[in-house]
Formats: C-alpha cells, structure tokens, sequence
C-alpha cells in the first residue's frame, strides 16, 4: 500500500515536472525557435505555438463561437471524445468478434490457419489505416439493402479493421497455449470439439486475450481518429483537433484542449479493457498463491 | 540431531574406514566443508534447523529428502548463494563467503543454465574468462574439459543444438574449468531420462577419479545417491534437519554399472529408504 | 481433429489465399460494376502504379525517410531511457507509467502542434511524431529484457563473484537483446503507419500520405490505390529490415532445434 502510495507520488511529481518543464522552455527558450543549417530545431516558444498550461485548461471553459449560447470548449470536447468513443467501441467489438471467430476457425481448420495467418500478421506491418481517405466515398454511394453507408459506418470499419487482427493472432495463439496433455486428455474423453473449446481452449487463451484486447482498444482509438480527419466526419474529437489546429492564429490554446481530449478518451479505453484485465489479473495472483 | 560429525571411522552404522575414499590431504587436513549450527529462516518458514555435516576432503556426499527438506538451500549455504540465519560454514578452512570469492568450487544445477547467446566452448570458457584467464590458456583448457564429458566435437554448437543431457554435460565441465578442489551439484541429473542419468552418473564417478575433488551432490533418487555415494545424508523436512547418514560400502574402485545388481547396492538402498521413510513416520 | 497435410500444401495455401482474393475483387468490380470510386479494381491500381511509378518512388522515400529518421531517434532515446531506467529507480517508477499511458493515446494527434511549432514547411514534426510512437515500444520492452535475467544465471554469476558489471556485460545485455529486436520489430511497422498517419493532419505534400489525400480529393481512387500499395511495401520493407537485423544479431536464436 505504502508502495502505491509512493508511486502515484512519483507519477505526479512527473507530470508536474514536465508541465514545468513546458513553461520553464517557454520562459528561456527562443520565441521564433532555433534553426541550424536552415532546418529548426528548438521549438517556437511564442504563445501561439506553445500556450501557458492555465491558458489550455482555461480555453474550456471559453465559448466555442463568439454567439450568445454558444457551447463552451470544454462540452465541445467532451461531446467530440464521446462521439468517438461511441464509434471507437463499436469498432473494437465488431473486430474483436470477428478476430475471436477468426481464430477459433483457424484453431480448427488447419488450412485455413495457413492461407490466413501470414496475411493476418503481416496487416499489422503495413498502414492499413492509409484506405481511411479512400473509403470517404462509400457514404452516399453504397447501400445494403434499406441501410445507406454513412460517414460514421467508414470510421466504425477502419477502427474494427485496426483491432481485428491484434486479436485474431493473440486469441489463436492463446487457443493453441492448452497443454498438450490437457488437449489429449480431452480426446480421451471423447467429448465433441464444442466442449473442447468451452472448457480447455478458451480458458487457456484469457491471458493471452487480455494483452490483444488492450492493442486492439488502441488501436481502435487511433482507427477512429484518423478515420474521422481523414474522412471528415464531423462530430467526433479526431475532426476537432483538425478545426481547432486550423484556428490556432487565433486561439492556440484549443488545440491542445482537444489533443487532451484525445488523450483521455485512449486512456478512457485502455481503462475499460483494464477492467476486463483487472480481473484476469487477480485469477493469476491467486493462482500464483495457490501454487506457493 | 546432536552432531551428526561422522568422519568416515566413527559413522553411526559403519566399520572402520570403509565410507570414504582417503582423503587426498591426509587425516590431518581441515574438512572439505564443515557446517556447524545453522539455521536458515526465510520469514516465517524454517528452511534448515541446527544441521551440523562434516565432509571430508575427496569424500562424495550425497544430500537426500522429501521435497522442501532443505537440501538445496543447504547446498546454496555451502555456496554462499544464501547466508545462513544463524550458524557457521566453512568451506577448505575458510568462511564460505571468502571460499566463493577464491573460487575453491565448482557448481551445476538441475538447469543446465548455459548461455544460449555463447558456443558449448564458450559456455566453459565463461567462468576462466571472468576471471581473466588469457585465451589461449582458455581454449586449451576449454578442450581438456570437453574431451573429458565426451563432447569434443561439439564445441562450436550453440547450447540450443544440444540434448538436455549433452546441456548438462556442459554445465559439469563448466564447473570444473577451475580446478574446484569442491564440486557442488544441485540435482544435475534430474531432469534427465534413467539411461542417460545412469551414464553422467558413472562419467561423473570418473571425473571424481581424475580430479580427486570433493562432491556435494542434492538428489530425490534412491538409487542414484547410493550409486555415486560415499555416504548418503538424509534430511526431514519442516524444518530441515538431518535425520540419518547412511555409509554406503561398495568399495572405493571406480565403481560401473554392474555395481546396482549386487547385494551390497540393494542393502544401501533399503537402509537408505528405511531412513527416508523415518523421516515421515511421525505425521 | 488435425490431419496432418502435405507441408507443401500448407506453405502454398497463403499464396493461394490472396491470388483468391485478388481475383475476387476483381470480379466482384467487374461483373458487379462497382464504381471506380468505391472500389476500383487490382489490375486498375496495377496500371496507374506503372504510370506514375516515379511519383510513387519520390514520394515513398520522402515517408520513407521520415519514417527512419524518427525511428533512429526514437530507438537511441529509447535505449538510453530503458539503461537509465533499469539502474535507477525512481527513473523507473516515473517513467514506466507515462509509458503505459502513451501506449494507449494516439501520440499521431500530436502531429498538428507539432506543426505549429516548427512550422508547416519542415518534415521535422512528423519524425517527432514518429520518434515518440517508435519510443515507447522500444522502451518497455528494453527495460523488461534488462530487468529479465534467468535465477540460474544470476546464482551462477554470484557464484563466480562476478562483479555487477561484468553480470550486466556478459549475462544482461545479451539476455536484453531478444526483448529489444521484438521492440524493434513492432516500432519498424510502427514507424512506416504513423509517418503515413501523420501526413494527414497537413503539413508538406511530399509523402505517400498526403498523395493518398490529394488523390483521392481528385477522385483519382485508382492513383490513390497505387500510393496504398507503396505505403504497404513501405511497411513491409520496414519490418523485413527489422527482422533480418534481429537475425543477424541474435544469431543463438535460429541455432537450435526448436
């Protein structure tokens, strides 16, 4: 206990420090930077380019617009973050499902583990995130059935395309984790594969679930963000932090209100999927007892 | 437990002078090890109570017991990997701290415990190198000893290359690539499949022969300390103490494997059991 | 449950599965008429890759750069940061957390004041981008390799009376190796995505990012394709660096039999 103490103490104390940090550089440091050989290598210290802390913490509390009943930058923000967070967990589940179904299709079926795998690992080698621009162009232009792609429908793909493989490869690697001896002592009971995979595979894979699903909510997040920049979708805080970058002559403070934004909704995630983790964690403390 | 002290004349059960090989310093010699008193606590677990040992010098020893008996944090003590609570050990006349710092022995473990990243030669070279043995000297030694264990042609492999029996071959040149006058081994065959356990334990008899240097030697198995043994001692567990010490007489030739299908083995295996299960008798 | 098939059907099926696929699409943008502009078809992104090929080159080295410059920077302080870290402890109770937490923000949203700061006209913000995304997993699996070191090695080492340096030169830092190629190889790809990613919050257009944008605002989707298609041999090339730079320095790993 004494220890956590300590520790939160550290972590504050760091926060604090590079927050100081900020404004110590912005007190000394060159306002128009330092360049070497044409290319600048110190930062901006003027106040457009790096704000006062209580300048950014200040902006919420502003109004958005100049109009009466405008909404302030803080609602703005916290509406932005949970537009996104609706969006980003609705892709992380659908990828996360559809990567569990994945893998528990590849356990099985052997062959389908050697066509897939390799694409599946080697699509978190390469930008998929870059198609977000590209399929801009399915709102309006597609419909399945009565339901017309939207906007958010784009945003939702990229997130769960972006979490779905970190936890088709955790969940099957996890499947194939069972003892070979548990898996034999299964056959020998001669029970169907269902049973097999509910009371020996599945419990098997949870720890190494709860790393894939903490990628895959990431994931998700930067999916959604990125998603949502690059194919314009309003409402979200990915756009905002685009609008407000772009008002920065004006009041630079915002923009860094709404990187803070983005900041909490990927820790907001990270929490809940932490949740999920929490509890794996004391399963595995106890079973550390148990076996001492 | 009095004072188990049993130099080889004056073991509980044993005739005059047929325990241990004679010891290379003559009677007058300080003991190989001498452990006197020690206690060992880890929080609220007693780990060892009050064990006194004396080995000689050129003796073998192995140490034996149900799981949790203490017999491999009697080893480490002896090591100075562990610092006894309460006790003294002395190791060649010398505190087991100053022992480990001039290097006086040579120690396996059940893990092999190569670095995988080094050659089988490198591996034996590591502890020479460590204390700054030239290279040519190391080479040459570093071949001695895998010629000794039967791996010279093995000595540009990477320890990954290897059976687990050849890894723990090489964890036993390893500990001898200093000329240890004390080998300590912490169940190095355990891990190990019968027929191959059965072979290091005759190689190991011959690298005893060779070199002359005490062993101290942790098992489980019956049989295997009654084949290697000079005397066998047996502890209880919670807490540790040493509950008998059995001399094994099965001459002090280079004893091979004919040596398990006499009678005289099986009687050292039944003595050694009936201590073992002593040891239980009162829960 | 698992027959064993012949190996050789086993190595051919993942080559089997994207001509499949590739073949697919096709078909499904030919017989189904799916407009260009939601899908064009392989052998359209094929035709317009040889067309602007030279374009695509210029622009996957100017990512490309980007991407190894931040990679470079941020794999050194990251490095730095994890020896740091593993000698001194509050160092490590500090900065493991903040670790953490930047694994789980989208350190890419940075790239807008990043800009702001060095202004629009400099490839610098976007290698900063890059060099924080690279920091972190380089960092904690650095750290985790030098704080990982096998009991039996440790007891060995006492046994020997080594001295902490000598531990650390001939038992920690090789045992770390392993932990910081699997760092390496995640920041690589890493490096290659966040590049890509951080063209698209503005700044200079020389990259494959901003010509995927560009394109694709002129609704040429089969250019824009073709710039996907180097961003994805981008990311490849990255990694396969990586991976064959790991080989090449843990050489033990791929000795065994196992």
């Amino acid at each position: 206990m004494n220890g956590r103490w300590r520790r939160a103490g550290v972590v504050a104390l760091t926060v604090v420090g590079l927050l100081a940090a900020w404004e110590g550089y912005k007190a000394v440091g060159p306002v128009d930077g330092a360049s070497l050989g044409g290319v600048r290598l110190l930062p901006r210290a003027d106040d457009r380019s790096m704000p006062h802390v209580g300048e950014v913490l200040g902006a919420l509390a502003r109004p958005e617009v100049d109009a009466p009943g405008s909404r302030t930058v803080g609602v703005a923000v916290l509406t932005g973050v949970l537009s996104t967070l609706r969006l980003a967990l609705l892709g992380g589940v659908l990828g996360s499902a559809v990567g569990l179904a994945l893998a528990v299709l590849m356990q099985r079926l052997r062959l389908l583990e050697a066509g897939l795998l390799p694409w599946v690992v080697l699509s978190q080698t390469v930008p998929i995130i870059a198609i977000a621009p590209l399929i801009t162009g399915w709102g309006g232009a597609v419909r399945l059935g009565p339901w017309a792609w939207t906007p958010q429908a784009s945003v939702v793909v990229i997130a769960a395309f972006l979490a779905f493989s970190p936890v088709a490869v955790g969940a099957l690697r996890g499947l194939q984790s069972a003892a070979p001896a548990a898996v034999e002592l299964f056959r020998s009971y001669a029970v169907p594969w269902r049973s097999q995979l509910l009371h020996l595979r599945l419990p098997a894979a949870r720890p190494y679930l709860v790393p894939a699903l903490r990628l895959a909510g990431a994931q998700a997040v930067v999916g959604a963000i990125v998603a949502e920049i690059s194919t314009g979708t309003r409402g979200g805080i990915g756009r905002l932090v685009i609008e407000y970058a772009q008002q920065a002559t004006s009041s630079p403070a915002r923009v860094y209100a709404a990187i803070l934004g983005a900041a909490a909704l990927g820790l907001l995630v990270a929490g809940l999927v932490g949740l999920v983790g929490a509890r794996e964690d004391r399963r595995a403390a106890a079973a550390v007892e148990v076996a001492a | 437990m009095s004072s188990t002290r049993t130099t080889p004349g004056a073991t509980p059960a044993g005739g005059p002078g047929t325990a241990a090989a004679p010891a290379p310093g003559g009677p007058a010699a300080t003991p190989a090890v001498e452990v006197r008193g020690v206690v060992r606590r880890f929080g609220a677990v007693t780990a060892l109570d009050g064990i006194d040992l004396v080995i000689e010098r050129g003796e073998l020893v192995s140490l034996i017991g149900p799981s949790g008996c203490g017999k491999s944090t009697l080893l480490r003590v002896v090591a100075d990997l562990v610092e006894p609570t309460e006790g003294e050990v002395r190791v060649g006349g010398k505190s087991a701290h100053r022992a480990r710092l001039d290097q006086d022995y040579g120690i396996a473990f059940q893990a092999a415990g190569l670095l995988e990243w080094r050659t089988v030669a490198g591996n034996v070279e590591l502890p020479l190198q460590l204390h700054g043995v030239g290279r040519a000297a190391r080479r040459e030694r570093a071949r001695e000893l895998l010629d000794l264990v039967g791996l010279a042609d093995f000595a540009r492999h990477r320890p990954s290359q290897l059976s687990g029996g050849m890894q723990q071959r090489v964890a036993i040149a390893r500990a001898l690539a200093e000329r240890p006058s004390l080998l300590l081994m912490d169940e190095p065959f355990g891990a190990l499949d019968e027929m191959t356990r059965e072979r290091l334990q005759a190689e190991l008899l011959a690298v005893r022969a060779a070199t002359g240097c005490t062993v101290v030697f942790v098992t489980h198995s019956v049989p295997e300390a009654v084949f290697l043994s000079d005397r066998v001692v047996v502890m209880s567990a919670r807490p540790g103490r040493v509950a008998a010490v059995v001399p094994v007489r099965l001459g002090t030739a280079e004893r091979d494997d004919a040596v398990r299908a006499t009678p005289a083995f099986a009687a050292s295996v039944v003595q050694v059991r009936a201590a073992l299960r002593a040891t239980e008798a009162p829960r | 449950m698992r027959r064993a098939r012949g190996s050789g059907a086993l190595l051919l099926a993942p080559v089997v599965v994207a001509l499949a696929f590739l073949a697919a699409w096709e078909a499904l943008v030919r017989v189904g008429r799916v407009a260009p502009f939601v899908l064009p078809s392989p052998t359209a992104v094929l035709a317009s890759l040889r067309e602007v090929g030279a374009q695509v080159l210029a622009a996957a080295g100017a990512t490309g750069l980007n991407a190894l410059v931040g990679l470079v920077a941020g794999t050194a302080l990251a490095l730095l940061a994890a020896s740091l870290a593993a000698r001194v402890r509050v160092l490590r109770e500090a900065l493991v957390p903040l670790a953490a937490a930047a694994a789980a923000i989208p350190i890419v949203a940075l790239a807008p004041v990043f800009a702001t700061m060095y202004g629009a006209t400099s490839e610098l913000p976007r290698r900063l981008v890059v060099t924080l995304v690279v920091f972190v997993p380089v960092f904690v699996n650095a750290l985790r390799g030098l704080l990982t070191v096998d009991p039996v090695h440790a007891e060995l080492m006492r046994s020997y009376a080594a001295s902490g340096w000598a531990t650390t030169r001939w038992v920690r830092l090789p045992g770390a190796l392993p932990f910081v190629f699997t760092g390496l190889r995640l920041a690589a790809s890493a490096a290659v995505i966040s590049a890509v990613v951080a063209e698209y919050f503005g700044g200079l257009q020389t990259g494959l990012g901003s010509r995927i944008t560009s394109a694709a605002a002129n609704s040429a989707y089969p250019r824009a394709w073709a710039y996907v298609v180097a961003a994805c041999a981008l990311g490849l090339l990255f990694y396969a660096a990586a991976l064959a730079l790991e080989r090449a320095a843990t050489p033990w790993r791929r000795a065994g039999t196992g």
